[in-house]
């Protein structure tokens, strides 16, 4: 398959999204609401819940399966506050030493007027700064379009699992050809340039796990792609469990300074 | 239609535009020795341009102080890429070539007022001022150094963000950066982050916003997303000041606007107040 091909398999509308993976993997779930200064984004939510028999914090960008659900969601772009939101709770979660699990799906951190105003560039900067230093583990799954610092605010972690095709890079391909190849129709090129699929990210250090999708995509089986994610964030966690605050802010802090260290 | 562009007028514009400086913002022509005599701000509008990187070391280090540190860190092809201008090195190589420098970051240790600091500066002629592996590199063991040695951080930045071709790594130099800067924050050491113009995209969306304080210069462009990209997203046309210094010192992203000319005194001022 193409870089461009998993690009459109990534943002397909039928792949299960953020809800999708709640109701398959978790026995339960309680959404909590806002940032305590502004706003409840609807771009990027989170709450509490239980995945076997763990408990955790879960976080994600909310993408829909329809135009209603993604104009509600703002399609899974994040607002400021939708970053702040995440801290608060990430911080709540931290302080009862429940890990945090992350849901990676979006088209990037919604470039608007008021978003701009409220300090997007701030509430970004701000979460890497906290992910880096959480005292609880931190587990990130790229299951979508993992669009450039919109995704990585929640994608800071001390495991990151990326579905095989799903994608993530620094700008979209057709960003990319715009500025690149000056024009938009060269994103085929630009998304082979970028290296953007699992297989890349993993040959590059960037991610740590491809979990698996059924034959055709997770488009095709939904209930299987959520199994085998389930899976996965069950094997990370536990491998997570036994380190001491110390430590895995410690192995975070190698594992981050060691992206591209090529010198 | 190349009949409306004549031979003749092409020839007749580079040493017109070699005398004549244009502000960037309110678009008055200046003598360009006015320009450079003016330190690179205009003398209507007082827009502060953007300066040399050498020369912004010399404007805030102390006279023979600054020692540069991790010159060899440089930039990485590891995506061998390749777009339709050409491939990456052949750019980045030229740009070292020409300019002298090896990322578009420079780092060195130096005093300011007597103060010791450790001191970046980038440098937007390099590849746009762009956020590579190199770059973030340098970031980081800068940080490093700084914890060790218990010097306080100034990083003045200018970028257009991250380097696309450097992919997915120089995306997650935002966070290598952001990490090293909150450890050298939690020894106890401040970071003062100087956003000049332009810092946009992923350098202000790291560690360009992560300052102790934030200060900027007049009429600096800070923001995060392109002003094109988001008329196009809202439909809107956005007010003239949008993302300007004094737009963000307004909603509350900035601490102080300072001009170029008080810049050193206030650095070290700060350093004072703190103790350092």
């Amino acid at each position: 398959m193409t870089a461009i091909e998993k690009v459109k398999l990534a943002r397909d509308p039928k792949r299960p999204h953020l809800k999708d993976f709640i109701r398959e993997i978790c026995s339960d779930f309680e959404e909590l609401h806002g940032d305590r200064l502004v706003n409840d984004d609807r771009g990027l939510i989170g709450g509490f819940g239980t995945i076997g028999s763990e408990k955790v914090l879960i976080l994600g960008h909310n993408k829909g399966a329809t135009v209603e659900e993604n104009m509600a969601a703002n399609f899974g772009m994040a607002n400021p506050d939708g970053y702040r939101k995440a801290m608060r709770l990430a911080a709540l979660a931290e302080k009862f030493h429940v890990p945090v699990v992350t849901f990676v799906d979006t088209p990037g951190a919604y470039p608007g007027k008021e978003a701009e105003e409220r300090g997007q560039a701030e509430a970004i900067a701000k979460s890497l700064e906290f992910f880096s230093r959480l005292k609880t583990p931190v587990v990130v799954v790229v299951t979508g379009e993992g669009g450039s610092g919109g995704a990585l605010a929640i994608a800071v972690g001390d495991r990151i699992l990326m579905m095989e095709n799903a994608v993530y890079s620094v700008i979209s391909p057709e960003g990319c050809a715009g500025i690149l190849w000056r024009d938009g129709k060269k994103a085929p090129e630009a998304a082979e340039a970028l290296k953007i699929t699992a297989h890349d990210l993993a040959a590059l250090g960037a991610i740590d796990e491809i979990v698996k999708e059924p034959a055709g995509g997770a488009q095709k089986n939904h209930r299987l792609a959520c199994a085998n994610v389930k899976k996965a964030i069950l094997k990370a966690l536990k491998e997570l469990k036994g380190l001491t605050p110390d430590a895995l802010l410690d192995a975070r802090y190698a594992k981050l300074r060691a992206y591209g260290n090529f010198f | 239609m190349g009949w409306f562009k004549p031979k003749a007028e092409k020839t007749a514009i580079p040493p017109a535009k070699a005398l004549w400086a244009i502000c960037p913002k309110c678009k008055s022509h200046f003598e360009k020795a006015v320009w450079k005599a003016n330190n690179a701000i205009c003398p209507k509008c007082n827009y502060h341009g953007r300066l040399a990187v050498r020369e912004r070391i010399a404007q805030v280090a102390d006279a023979g102080t600054f020692a540069e540190v991790f010159r060899a860190v440089s930039y990485s092809d590891h995506l061998a890429f390749h777009d339709a201008t050409g491939p990456y090195k052949a750019k980045v190589e030229a740009t070292i070539k020409k300019s002298g420098e090896t990322e578009s970051i420079v780092m060195g240790t130096c005093a300011v007022e007597g103060h010791p600091v450790m001191l970046g500066v980038m440098d937007f002629g390099f590849m746009g001022g762009s956020l590579g592996t190199g770059t973030g590199e340098r970031i980081a063991r800068a940080c490093e150094q700084a914890i060790a040695e218990r010097r306080p951080l100034i990083l003045f930045s200018a970028s257009g963000g991250a380097r696309m071709h450097e992919g997915i790594l120089s995306l997650l130099q935002m966070a290598k950066t952001s990490a090293a800067i909150a450890r050298l924050k939690e020894a106890g050491l401040p970071y003062i982050s100087v956003l000049t113009d332009p810092t946009t995209g992923g350098v202000s969306a790291s560690f360009a916003m992560l300052g102790d304080i934030n200060v900027t210069e007049p009429k600096a462009l800070i923001g995060f997303a392109g002003r094109r990209v988001i008329e196009n997203t809202i439909h809107q046309k956005l007010p003239a000041d949008f993302q300007s210094a004094e737009y963000l010192e307004k909603h509350g992203f900035v601490d102080k606007i300072v001009e170029r000319k008080d810049l050193k005194k206030f650095l070290a001022k700060m350093l004072n107040y703190w103790g350092f």
